[in-house]
């Protein structure tokens, strides 16, 4: 019944917010008109989005709930499907990802850094900065190609979580790098420079005063990168990932799969029993991706400093 | 220790960290040295089969067929359908969320929706796939009769709702560093909310916008899965959002995953359609970049 | 210590940590030696068709033998082959057999290779439940259908046969790259990839299963392990090649007439290619002898037709033997038996 009662506090406020302007004069009326619009349509792109993710999540957990036992979560994948299971699918991930991460966030922080504390504007920086904006385009099938050429190829890492991990972190690391700028650029001058006032060097103004306000927003930018990670599915496919997978990568040059890798392999098979399984794969990648979120935000709250 | 082996020892430090941090930030150099080697070498095998003007002015593209064309204009099209529709889904709502959840939200409210919104960013583009091709697309047969099974607007629609997040994230932190002192000007001005938002918030966090924007076009141009499970397997030059067409990046996909040799003139053509979209995606992001600058607003 | 100095050791640590990253991939994945029995992986990659096949097998071998490992890759035939040939790979799944210039590839990477057959894919032919006017096609009703020069052209039923209503014909197929295509092409048209472009593509059968299923106009085909699953939704077509020899009149797609060699030209052999290097390994060659032993249970499983006879056998012979080479002048051909491929050398 709680939505009942939203429904009559909002209800009640729209009406209230009309009747609250009445005996001003009609340029406050029609602006407090206008205000009222552009909230509801705020209110309502909002709402659509999140109708979308209530439609997906909600029928991936209909058709998915039969799997979603246990045995799921310890079997490896199977011709059968009520025996396949994804261990080797969230192993996998939580291997590749983590190392994704690791490789990715120092290098983007500190290319992010150079751009903004360290470099004057000369061409050199304004080719970096147009370079990177350019690879954060670049379609992430080519990250695949330049994976399989570089790191399966040239370092002879083959199919490996090393591999995986290294295109994923490619793909990435514009996101990371042009997030942390924007995180950087929104920590006001006042800042460093009073830092700089008090006798501070550069690298310590941005340690500790820097980087600390820009935290926040760097963290909402490698949210959004390592969760775009862990959905990618094309670039995996592309170094080798797409393949049956019963054991569990022992180090970080063991072939591997995926879980959107899985799910895919899962729904393309001719036996219908199979779409469960896709469905439960989804559900699980998606209980992942919340997990990521609500870690990052509670770091996010606890770190949140008032500029 | 003196005070000033101490100072000593912090500057070389300092020295250090900086030597290190130019070298990551040169990394992304050698990335795209590294793509345009991989892409360049079998791109130049290529055209020494195909000519040039064939490629950018053909209209057709048959290279699997027997009668082989190899105009790529048609994946252009569709590449350019596909993210055509995504943006103008994807832009208008991304913004509206962004004004509402740092202009108009409550600080609790927004701490709830803000997470929920990125979440739609995380969804596996696997999952949207399917979910075009099976729930959009039937949906939308019913309101528009003549959409085919495989189609343009429907990949386009969920690729705006798969990038609605970022717009609406990047947007949202863009205006949240607009200082309150801008915004209290505008208030003490007469201004209503909404229009302090629209005359001053909006355009002191244009470049955020802006790079928001980017960030968005460029995801619907390499968008891969959405597109190969959704929009078909036909190329065809057409601006027709009903028809099933191909796009560059599930051209890719498919001959990567299908039968052809790899030493061909078939497989060579991914790496020429592969470098000719990552060269336009580099006209358009430098123009994107001296827009930028021009907009750029320093505060304080 | 002055700044060059410093610059000079952090580049120098920097390139040690990359060189100690690349030193460590000398352990390849076929470094085990035959003889102690520590954790082995046996690499196979190829084909999507053959892949239900070669996972069964996989799976139910780790289940015997707890120590090796088998990882199977699906990269198309054709990124099979490239990564057999690199040596990247044991055994390489295939739709098709290699071809020319993937032979000397592997002939200049000194990889040569056992091509050992496995089972018999059918290709269906499939129309709408509701389609009451067709039962059965021939071979040139087929051709006509999908010739290039149909494109635009035969646009109804009617217009392939004239006591045909003229409903709209509707076409669903695999996409252009799949060995499917390439074989459904070169079988009814006469010549690979040959084909109109104005069908519905995609990669993925369950896709055309239901775009043909609902669709009463449609007319499809791939293969036959995807209609044996959604038989309620699909009506199979007969298909007469015209030859009394091999079968006289329209012939269904089953075990038998596949396995007997009558559903022509629509069947197919599917492969496995086996590295002369990974068989000399003990781990490899028990696997691929318990494949061959068990294909006769497990093809049938995944949707496949076994070969017909003891051909079995004979490919175990010919495996035991390493008898190298290809049985194909470096390419698909139509109509190829059995004999030919275990007979050649």
């Amino acid at each position: 019944m709680y939505w009942v009662r939203g429904f009559k506090i909002v209800f009640e406020k729209f009406m209230n917010d009309i009747y609250r302007h009445q005996n001003e004069p009609w340029w406050v009326r029609r602006a407090s008109g206008i205000d009222q619009v552009v909230r509801y349509a705020g209110v309502l792109s909002i709402l659509f989005g999140v109708v979308v993710l209530v439609v997906l999540f909600g029928q991936a957990l209909i058709e998915g709930f039969p799997r979603l036992q246990l045995e799921f979560f310890t079997s490896f994948p199977s011709r059968i499907a009520s025996q396949a299971g994804i261990l080797s699918a969230w192993v996998g991930t939580i291997w590749v990802i983590v190392l994704c991460a690791l490789m990715a966030v120092p290098l983007g922080v500190m290319t992010a850094l150079y751009l903004e504390e360290y470099s004057s504007r000369h061409l050199l920086s304004r080719i970096l900065e147009i370079n990177i904006a350019n690879l954060a385009g670049v379609p992430s099938i080519i990250y695949g190609l330049l994976g399989l050429g570089l790191f399966v190829r040239l370092l002879a890492l083959g199919r490996s979580v090393l591999a995986g991990a290294g295109t994923l972190a490619l793909l990435i690391l514009p996101i990371v790098i042009l997030a942390t700028r924007e995180a950087l650029r929104a920590v006001p001058h006042s800042l460093r420079e009073g830092s700089y006032a008090l006798g501070a060097s550069r690298w310590q103004t941005i340690w500790h005063q820097v980087l600390p306000a820009a935290f926040p927003s760097i963290l909402t930018g490698i949210i959004l990168a390592v969760s775009r990670a862990v959905g990618e599915t094309a670039p995996l496919i592309m170094i080798g990932a797409l393949t049956y997978i019963a054991f569990l990568p022992q180090s970080v040059r063991d072939p591997f799969t995926v879980l959107p890798i899985q799910v895919f392999n899962w729904v393309s098979r001719p036996q219908q029993a199979f779409t469960a399984n896709a469905a439960a794969g989804v559900v699980v990648l998606l209980g992942i991706t919340l997990t990521i979120n609500a870690v990052a935000i509670w770091l996010r709250h606890r770190y949140q400093q008032k500029i | 220790m003196l005070a000033k082996d101490a100072v000593y020892a912090r500057r070389v430090g300092e020295y250090a960290i900086e030597v290190l941090i130019k070298l990551a930030a040169f990394s992304s150099i050698v990335i795209t040295i590294g793509i345009i080697a991989v892409l360049m070498t079998e791109t130049i095998r290529f055209f020494q089969e195909v000519s040039v003007w064939e490629f950018l002015t053909g209209r057709e593209w048959t290279p699997l067929f027997s009668n082989k064309k190899f105009g790529v204009l048609p994946l252009f099209a569709g590449t350019a359908i596909t993210s055509g529709i995504a943006m103008i889904v994807a832009l208008p709502l991304g913004l509206m969320s962004a004004i509402y959840l740092s202009e108009y939200a409550r600080e609790r409210v927004r701490s709830i929706l803000k997470p929920i919104l990125e979440i739609l960013a995380a969804v596996p583009t696997v999952v949207y796939g399917y979910f075009a091709l099976q729930l959009v697309t039937p949906l939308l047969q019913r309101l528009i009769p003549s959409l085919s099974g495989f189609n343009a607007l429907s990949p386009g629609i969920v690729m705006g709702i798969m990038i609605l997040p970022i717009i609406s994230s990047l947007s949202e932190d863009a205006l949240r560093a607009v200082p309150h002192s801008l915004r209290e000007g505008s208030y003490a001005l007469g201004a209503s909310r909404w229009q302090m938002v629209f005359s001053v918030a909006v355009p002191a966090a244009f470049s955020g916008i802006t790079s928001a924007f980017l960030l968005g076009v460029s995801r619907a141009i390499g968008e891969t899965m959405i597109v190969a499970i959704a929009a078909g397997l036909q190329p065809r030059l057409t601006l027709n959002p009903l028809v099933p067409i191909e796009t560059v990046t599930s051209y890719i996909v498919q001959v990567s995953m299908g039968d052809t040799p790899t030493d061909s003139l078939e497989y060579r053509t991914i790496f020429a359609v592969g470098m000719t979209l990552f060269l336009g995606a580099f006209m358009f992001n430098v123009l994107g970049a001296w827009l930028q600058n021009r907009f750029r607003e320093i505060y304080e | 210590m002055n700044k060059q100095f410093i610059t000079g050791a952090i580049v120098v640590i920097v390139i040690l940590l990359g060189y100690g990253v690349m030193s460590r991939s000398d352990t390849n994945n076929d470094g085990s030696d035959a003889g102690s029995r520590e954790k082995s992986i046996i690499t196979v990659d190829g084909s999507s068709t053959v892949f239900p096949i070669t996972e069964a097998v996989a799976e139910d071998f780790q289940k015997t033998d707890s120590l090796v490992n088998v990882t199977v890759g699906v990269s198309g035939t054709g990124g099979g082959f490239k990564k057999f040939c690199a040596g990247e790979t044991h055994i390489s799944d295939a739709s098709r057999p290699i071809k020319s210039t993937e032979a000397d590839a592997c002939k200049a990477s000194n990889i040569g290779y056992i091509e050992l057959p496995v089972a018999y894919d059918g290709l269906a032919v499939m129309v709408h439940p509701k389609n009451t006017w067709v039962d059965s096609l021939t071979v040139t009703e087929l051709k006509k259908i999908w010739e290039p020069g149909a494109q635009g052209k035969v646009l109804k039923w009617s217009d392939v046969r004239a006591s045909w209503p003229n409903t709209e014909l509707h076409l669903y197929g695999p996409g252009a790259d799949s060995g499917t295509f390439d074989y459904f092409t070169e079988a009814i048209v006469g010549k690979e990839d040959s084909s109109r472009g104005d069908f519905t593509a995609s990669e993925d059968d369950n896709v055309l299963v239901q775009g043909i299923s609902n669709d009463q106009g449609a007319l499809g085909f791939f293969g036959l392990a995807y209609y044996e699953q959604n038989k309620d939704k699909l009506k199979l077509v007969p298909v007469d090649d015209g030859k009394a020899e091999n079968g006289a009149g329209a012939i269904l797609p089953s075990r038998e007439t596949v396995e007997g060699g009558t559903y022509q030209p629509l069947s197919r052999p599917i492969f496995i290619y086996v590295s002369q290097a990974a068989a000399d390994r003990e781990d490899v060659s028990r696997f691929v002898e318990y494949y061959l032993d068990q294909a006769t249970k497990l093809v049938p499983q995944v949707g496949y037709i076994t070969l017909p006879g003891n051909s079995y056998e004979r490919a175990r012979d010919k495996f035991k033997k390493r008898t190298v080479g290809s049985a194909f002048a470096g390419g698909s051909q139509v109509g190829v038996t059995i004999d030919h491929i275990l007979d050649a050398r």
